[in-house]
């Protein structure tokens, strides 16, 4: 079969625990798919070319950039968005921390930053101050200078003060 | 200040960030109304290029194009602008249309638009347009664009020069004439951008039927821009409304007009129907606005004992091939070659600043505006006569800085600065980082190798601007703020106010200076902003303005909201309004503190009751509170910071281990916002002087149009930055409260490249342009 970028294609995702079903062009990155067709805005597109950070989500427990990736490459996956993991302790206590640390100006960097530091804690529950910094490295933020973020997610991981 | 019972002073988290945090964020491309079409731009390939044709019959005819139009057709509906200002006096640009009209002068100015049910389809349809270009030669560097028998980018003018500006003050020839020691450097400080996460974004909506115009746009000023879409579409006021919903950073780069948001515009009254504009990152870096492209030769005189005498600039700016509306590209320029010196008690100075049309990107007011080119410049030619004095960087400056009695004072400049607090932030800074430990840790390092060093920079930073910046000009910028207030009755109030969020916190800090006021907690306070038809009309947020300015109109419509209350308490109650107060929402006895009546019960009776009061009384219960800054044009703070790095001479490349700051920004209202604004302006600052580059071809080509080729810094090369402050609260106001927006990029870059410069020391290498690359510093090494 010969692919113009045009043609639609089916694709069927499990995204934020719910099934999802939808019909679209081969070209659509699964970024544009879950903002204009699921109205999962969280996911933000600062520079469609990888480098910024903030479409970051999971995909079947893996981070990936949406923006990199065709909705239809993620055919039959799990995708998790910065609006989902309900029910998940280390993604509530690093919101918490988010907040309460000021840790987001604007918000546009902020959903890429909580998905890349929720796939930390999984890795690393008591993370250094350098390795967060190394875990957020593909994360741009223009506000806050960092130093906020890396507190509120050493804030929330086990090594620190928590709850 | 430290009251923890009163909100003003108190650290608390906003409210925005919890729904940031929950993914509930709402950016302008997050709104998608019915029917909303799409706008994707034809750009000029080319510097500088006559447009011969445009045909977009093949661009129509592709299935999901709605509509295409080119610059002639769009300047029927839009007015074309010109980018100059009464009190830039010589200050020239031509005309400016949305889209280029006959000649395009610079690489990415756009000159077609298209419109589709998609952006893709929109783009798709840019490929099937037939352009023909004739290029004409460009001008892109500075010297070529300075140059009297150079190739002109306008064709009537005479030169490329948009403005000059020539200062001097005191007896600078004879203070170098007589000077001890004159130290002199060559600067070259290159293009930058802004790099918002969120791109440039607007949503125009026309309703043919009423004529109405409804814009949400990414900015931090939708007052000036409701003015500019009704004057240059010929709307008027009263039907046009400007929306910005959470903005996705600003910094300065979201308030300037941009032919793309113009053209979407004419798109939405051509259709009838909402179309959207969503840059994205390649559209971005060939068009937002760039920053900071500047040439600056500059000297200094010193006596024997330190005292310096005189300095003798000369700055020359690349601005592109306009002059940014509505603000002009003269400002920051202006702002560099004013501020050069700015916190040092000399009184000579002589200097020459030449804008110039170059065909690149346009330039204009970005965070900071000129204060780190001053700084820099300034503060590298301080530790030059340190070193040829023989005086450590720290004492040159304690000898330097206008003491902390000598204010007010009026620099050699002629910036009347009202309260300064130099001397005690610069001991403060020099407790804070153990400025003696790291001296003499340093020199344990150089014994071993290692080469580290310490960069000091000393600023003063322009906040709280009145009608002087732009109004007395000309430009309609509101230089007043205003914030209605309204009882609920539940007790609980609304604010709507006039200065605009962007993440930095006006919002909670309008609340938190209301609930000081009102006698409630911030909690109780909901606040809208960014929308012209719901709230006052006001400057908005820029220039470090919002807290200064808004934050005192705030507080005087809590204050006459507070009056109100009271005198209709002391009516039911039968109580003189003096003898009540209003604490923890309830209204008590002023001298015991008992209670007399909730807010709750005050507001059922007044909304649902008034009946039960007197005959004649006809509550006001919203009610709202103006401010103009009076009496000095601008509020300026101050501080010091300092950078701590090491140097890999094999390399070149430069690590930071530590950043300090200490700034006086007067009465602050909610420290850890504070900080924060600080910490983010100082990586800015650091990002212009270490990595971030605007990269042209000879031909006037970007090549840096990827995050991948401009760098911006990322959290594994930033150090954790000290803060401590010093309160100054200035009494132009009756909140004390200045700016702080500007205080952390103001000098950051200027104590980084001091730093890598002292630690480069015992090689006798000098580095004086920035970014402070890898190959510049092996540059300066002599090793490439």
């Amino acid at each position: 079969m010969t692919l113009d970028a045009r043609t639609d294609m089916p694709v069927s995702l499990t995204v934020n625990g719910r099934r999802t079903a939808g019909i679209v062009p081969v070209r659509q990155t699964l970024a544009g798919y879950l903002r204009e067709e699921l109205g999962l805005t969280a996911v933000h597109l600062g520079c469609e070319q990888g480098s910024c950070g903030a479409c970051t989500v999971r995909v079947d427990g893996e981070v990936m950039r949406a923006c990199l990736v065709l909705a239809v490459q993620a055919e039959g996956c799990v995708v998790e968005t910065p609006e989902g993991f309900s029910g998940d302790p280390a993604m509530d206590r690093l919101r918490e921390r988010f907040a309460t640390r000021n840790a987001l100006q604007c918000g546009f960097c902020t959903g890429g930053m909580l998905v890349a530091a929720r796939d930390l804690l999984a890795r690393e529950p008591r993370p250094s101050r350098h390795a967060i910094r190394e875990a957020i490295s593909g994360h741009v933020c223009r506000c806050t200078g960092y130093e906020a973020i890396v507190d509120a997610i050493e804030a929330a991981s086990h090594g620190g003060t928590a709850p | 200040m430290n009251d923890m019972t009163r909100p003003i002073g108190r650290a608390m988290p906003r409210a925005a960030a919890r729904r940031h945090a929950a993914g509930r964020g709402r950016f302008v491309d997050d709104i998608a109304p019915a029917g909303c079409l799409h706008v994707a731009f034809l750009r000029s390939p080319h510097a500088h290029a006559r447009i011969l044709s445009i045909d977009l019959t093949a661009a129509l005819d592709l299935p999901g194009v709605v509509d295409a139009f080119d610059g002639p057709a769009c300047a029927e509906l839009c007015k074309p602008w010109i980018g100059t200002l009464d009190h830039f006096p010589g200050l020239r640009s031509p005309e400016q249309h949305a889209l280029a009209v006959g000649v395009a002068r610079w690489s990415g100015e756009p000159v077609a638009a298209v419109v589709a049910t998609s952006r893709a389809i929109a783009e798709d349809a840019l490929d099937l347009i037939e352009a023909e270009f004739e290029e004409l030669p460009a001008v892109t560097d500075i010297e070529a664009a300075l140059d009297p028998e150079g190739v002109r980018i306008h064709e009537n003018y005479d030169s490329n020069l948009a403005f000059r500006l020539d200062l001097n003050a005191g007896e600078p020839d004879a203070a170098f004439a007589g000077a001890a020691a004159i130290v002199e450097r060559s600067f070259r400080f290159n293009r930058q951008t802004g790099v918002t996460l969120e791109p440039r974004s607007l949503l125009a909506d026309f309703q043919p039927g009423t004529g109405e115009l409804t814009v949400h746009h990414s900015t931090q000023t939708p007052y000036q821009m409701h003015d500019v879409y009704s004057r240059h579409f010929g709307i008027p006021e009263e039907r046009v409304r400007v929306v910005a919903p959470d903005v996705g950073g600003s910094f300065g780069l979201k308030l300037h007009v941009y032919g793309e948001e113009m053209a979407t515009v004419a798109a939405s009254i051509r259709l009838g129907c909402p179309v959207k504009f969503i840059a994205d990152r390649y559209e971005s870096f060939l068009t937002d606005i760039h920053l900071r492209d500047h040439r600056v030769r500059a000297r200094m005189a010193v006596a024997a004992d330190g005292e310096i005498l005189a300095m003798e600039v000369d700055d020359a700016t690349g601005i592109g091939p306009f002059s940014v509306y509505p603000r002009t590209s003269a400002v920051e320029g202006n702002q560099a070659i004013r501020l050069m010196g700015a916190p040092y008690r000399m009184q000579s100075y002589k200097g020459t600043l030449s804008v110039l049309f170059q065909n690149k990107a346009p330039t204009c007011q970005y965070r900071a505006v000129g204060h780190p080119i001053a700084c820099m410049a300034t503060e590298a030619l301080v530790d030059a006569a340190a070193g040829a004095l023989g005086l450590d960087p720290l004492d040159i400056r304690r000898r330097n800085v206008v003491p902390d009695d000598a204010y007010p004072y009026r620099t050699a400049n002629g910036y009347m600065l009202e309260g300064l607090s130099h001397q005690a932030c610069l001991e403060k800074l020099a407790a804070l980082m153990d400025y003696d430990a790291l001296r003499r840790d340093q020199a344990e390092a150089r014994a071993r190798g290692v080469h580290r060093g310490i960069g000091l920079a000393v600023f003063v930073e322009i906040t709280n601007p009145g009608p002087a910046f732009y109004g007395v000009g000309g430009a309609r910028i509101s230089a007043q703020d205003g914030c209605t207030v309204k009882l609920e009755p539940s007790g609980a109030f609304s604010i709507a106010i006039s200065i605009t969020e962007q993440g930095q916190g006006t919002e909670a800090i309008a609340a938190q200076i209301a609930a000081d006021r009102l006698g409630v907690s911030p909690e109780r306070i909901s606040v809208v902003s960014g929308d012209t038809r719901t709230t006052p009309y006001g400057g908005a947020t820029w220039a470090s303005r919002g807290a200064g300015i808004g934050g005192v109109a705030v507080m005087k419509a809590a204050e006459a909201m507070r009056a109100n209350l009271l005198d209709l308490a002391g009516t039911i109650l039968q109580a003189s309004p003096e003898a009540l107060d209003i604490r923890e929402g309830v209204i008590v006895d002023a001298e015991t503190g008992t209670e007399r009546m909730s807010l709750a019960e005050l507001g059922r009776i007044l909304y649902f009751r008034p009946d039960t009061l007197p005959p004649g009384t006809h509550p006001l219960l919203t009610v709202s509170g103006h401010h103009v800054p009076q009496g000095y044009p601008f509020a300026f703070t101050n501080g010091i910071q300092a950078s701590h790095v090491e140097v890999d001479p094999d390399t070149g490349l430069v690590k930071l281990l530590g950043h300090w700051v200490v700034e006086d920004c007067g009465t602050i209202i909610n420290p850890l916002l504070v900080d924060e604004q600080i910490r983010g302006g100082v990586v800015h600052g650091i990002g212009g002087a270490l990595f971030e580059e605007c990269n042209y071809s000879p031909e006037g080509q970007l090549l840096s149009t990827t995050l991948a080729d401009y760098l911006v810094p990322l959290a594994s090369e930033m150090p954790d930055i000290r803060i401590a402050h010093v309160a100054t609260p200035t009494k132009t106001s009756p909140l004390g409260a200045k700016g702080v927006g500007e205080a952390g990029t103001a000098a950051s870059g200027a104590a980084l490249l001091n730093a890598v410069n002292d630690a480069l020391s015992p090689f006798g290498a000098v580095l004086a342009e920035t970014p402070l690359s890898p190959e510049r510093v092996l540059r300066a090494l002599g090793k490439v």
